[in-house]
């Protein structure tokens, strides 16, 4: 086990800026997500870090040492890849032992260590198959089970569960996660889906278009999001973000004074969660003025869409689509007109140019409706 | 036909006759083609078996009235076709192991390798299976008499080594090669560099053995190509102790007269082993074919 650091790396493809001086330091046995949309470089740091390509600048350390030019066989580093990348031609066994045997361990270690990690991820009475003839749990076991018998450094894993059916996902999560507690290995771990962000990893590193938008805890990217982007990223249904302004001291949308800020008159980017919203009738003061589009009813809940007239326009306005989350049962006819509320404490400012979080946080200074 | 009729002809319960071939259509085809393919073998084999009278009457004798299998006994007493099957099977065996390994290591460098000017290179290599043969002799040669001449005497002419030199690898088998590497994931060789291997050692622990069809068609293609070489060996050899089979045939032809059934049956006997050869490869024929139509 050791901690990972990234100093200033940046990566170039042509014209295309894949990572912007990338800094990040991963500590000895933490579990850390790489999260964000499509090119964003999140994988493209996984395969800086396992030596696969090499970056324009920066440098790489493991254990304090610089790893930049070093090959992938020299880093002491194990990964899994989203297709498993399971040698087709050789046994689950001698898919395990690959590894070690490259590094010319005993013979003797090689069998003792390919069983203790078979028995560990359930996958001893597979050491004789051939890869085409396990499904895809197993596969992923495998793969696992390929990254975890070398005993390596770090544990870098790109996207390993997207190949498996949503069910399967939610148990393999489950797994992993075990797994971690049981051998916490310093592990990075890419992914786009922000469940498995947001349930795995002890901090969460969100990043868009090569640059790192936030890291932190999952309390802290969920519920303290550093700008627009994190906020509209990180949970499903993601944040509510529309137009709003602060005026004399209060922040308001569509008319309705939402929480209390000291801050210049400006247009902003106002914030606020599906589950935070409360949906009353229209006549309710201090509520935002919205038209019900459509209902989604998730047994559950139900995600209940509307249109908010956000900027004050009038009907004339490019209205916002806002997304609440109202019990089971509820039910609206579309076009009807109904005033959204929002919770105690949860109302987020961002300023409208940057998209960065205003501080302070509005949501201490909240008027509720 | 009237709406009405139609529509009653529609109706579900009536059957629309449609005239059918009871075999493919593709074997109008392929039957006649294979007629045309097959006759040669088929007369090549009758010949061996008639006398030297049969063979030269017109019109010509289908079937041999007293079948001559002697003629193969003959054949093979007449002219040394042992040291010619030997030197056939040495040349052909030294130039698939080279073959194999060199294309290997130049298609894998091709394919997955990033060096400067790979792509002028690899062009320049393509270019090269446009050049007729008749147009690279007299280069090729004069560079094998040179080989001979500053080298070593067994690589120049009159001697096997001029059969092998000048294949020892091909444009082609380098071209086959990276086609079939390039449809190998790119995500097995990253395993297998992250679990400590070289660049050397994935092509030969990973990409090789997930290979073996391109490789088995290259060794088939390779083999046959050897085997049945007649105009390089007839301008670098002239010592009948290192002829190859195709060459050593030519001692049935005579300049006012050719031994028809004994040429013939040393044909027959020369064909017997590429029969095999092709026959075992077959399936891989296919499958490395088929892989790499797919991809690259």
């Amino acid at each position: 086990m050791a901690e990972v650091e990234f100093r200033g790396i940046s990566r170039r493809f042509g014209d295309v800026q894949a990572l912007h001086s990338l800094d990040l330091a991963v500590a000895d046995g933490e579990f850390l997500i790489l999260v964000g949309p499509s090119g964003c470089g999140k994988s493209t740091a996984l395969r800086l870090l396992a030596g696969l390509d090499k970056p324009t600048s920066g440098e790489i350390l493991i254990a304090g040492r610089p790893v930049t030019r070093s090959g992938p066989g020299e880093r002491d580093i194990a990964m899994v890849f989203q297709n498993y990348a399971l040698y087709p031609h050789m046994s689950v066994f001698q898919n395990l032992a690959y590894g070690l045997r490259q590094r010319r361990t005993p013979r003797a270690e090689v069998n003792r260590r390919v069983h203790e990690t078979a028995v560990l991820l359930d996958i001893d009475e597979l050491l004789d198959r051939k890869p085409r003839q396990l499904s895809g749990g197993q596969r992923q076991r495998v793969a696992m089970g390929r990254a975890l018998v070398r005993r390596p450094q770090a544990f870098l894993l790109d996207e390993p569960l997207s190949n498996l059916d949503a069910k399967l996902r939610t148990q393999v999560r489950g797994d992993l996660k075990r797994l971690h507690r049981e051998v916490p290995v310093t592990s990075i771990y890419v992914t786009h889906d922000q469940v498995e962000a947001m349930t795995l990893g002890d901090r969460i590193c969100v990043m868009s278009n090569g640059e790192v938008q936030q890291i932190g805890t999952t309390d802290d990217i969920y519920n303290r999001p550093s700008n627009t982007f994190v906020a509209g990223f990180m949970g499903s249904p993601p944040m509510n973000l529309v137009p709003g302004e602060v005026r004399g001291g209060t922040v308001r949308v569509a008319g309705a004074a939402l929480a209390d800020l000291p801050s210049p008159d400006r247009p902003v980017t106002v914030g606020f969660r599906p589950e935070d919203l409360r949906i009353g009738g229209p006549w309710e003061s201090r509520s935002v003025p919205a038209r019900i589009d459509f209902c989604e009813p998730l047994g559950s809940h139900v995600l209940v869409h509307a249109l908010v007239d956000a900027d004050g326009t009038g009907p004339e306005g490019t209205p916002s689509n806002v997304i609440a989350q109202a019990p089971p049962g509820t039910a609206y006819d579309s076009g009807a007109r109904v005033g959204f509320s929002v919770a105690a404490g949860k109302t987020y400012v961002f300023d409208a140019e940057t998209g960065q979080a205003a501080p302070p946080p509005a949501r201490d200074r909240v008027i509720t409706a | 036909m009237t709406t009405a009729e139609l529509t009653s002809s529609l109706e579900p319960g009536s059957t629309i006759r449609r005239w059918r071939l009871p075999f493919s259509p593709w074997h109008l085809v392929l039957v006649p083609l294979t007629f045309v393919l097959i006759v040669p073998l088929l007369w090549m084999v009758v010949t061996s078996l008639q006398t030297q009278g049969e063979a030269n009457r017109f019109p010509p004798v289908l079937v041999p009235h007293d079948p001559r299998i002697a003629n193969y006994a003959d054949a093979w007493h007449t002219a040394p076709f042992g040291t010619f099957f030997l030197n056939s099977t040495v040349v052909a065996l030294v130039v698939v192991v080279s073959n194999l390994v060199v294309c290997s290591l130049a298609g894998y460098a091709f394919a997955r390798v990033r060096f400067l000017g790979s792509k002028a290179l690899f062009l320049v290599l393509m270019a090269t299976l446009m050049v007729p043969f008749q147009v690279t002799m007299i280069p090729v040669f004069l560079i094998v008499k040179w080989f001979g001449d500053n080298v070593s005497t067994y690589l120049g002419i009159d001697h096997l080594g001029a059969l092998m030199l000048p294949n020892l690898a091909t444009a082609f088998g380098i071209f086959f090669l990276r086609q079939f590497f390039q449809t190998v994931p790119v995500e097995l060789e990253e395993a297998a560099r992250v679990d400590g291997t070289s660049r050397l050692g994935v092509l030969f622990k990973i990409v090789l053995p997930l290979s073996m069809p391109a490789m088995s068609t290259l060794a088939a293609l390779t083999i046959l190509t050897s085997w049945n070489d007649f105009l390089w060996p007839l301008i670098v050899i002239t010592n009948a102790d290192q002829m190859t089979v195709p060459l050593g045939l030519s001692y049935f032809q005579g300049a006012h007269q050719t031994n028809w059934p004994l040429l013939m049956a040393g044909n027959v006997m020369s064909l017997v082993p590429m029969l095999v050869v092709f026959v075992v490869a077959q399936r891989y024929f296919v499958q490395s074919v088929a892989g790499t139509g797919l991809k690259g």
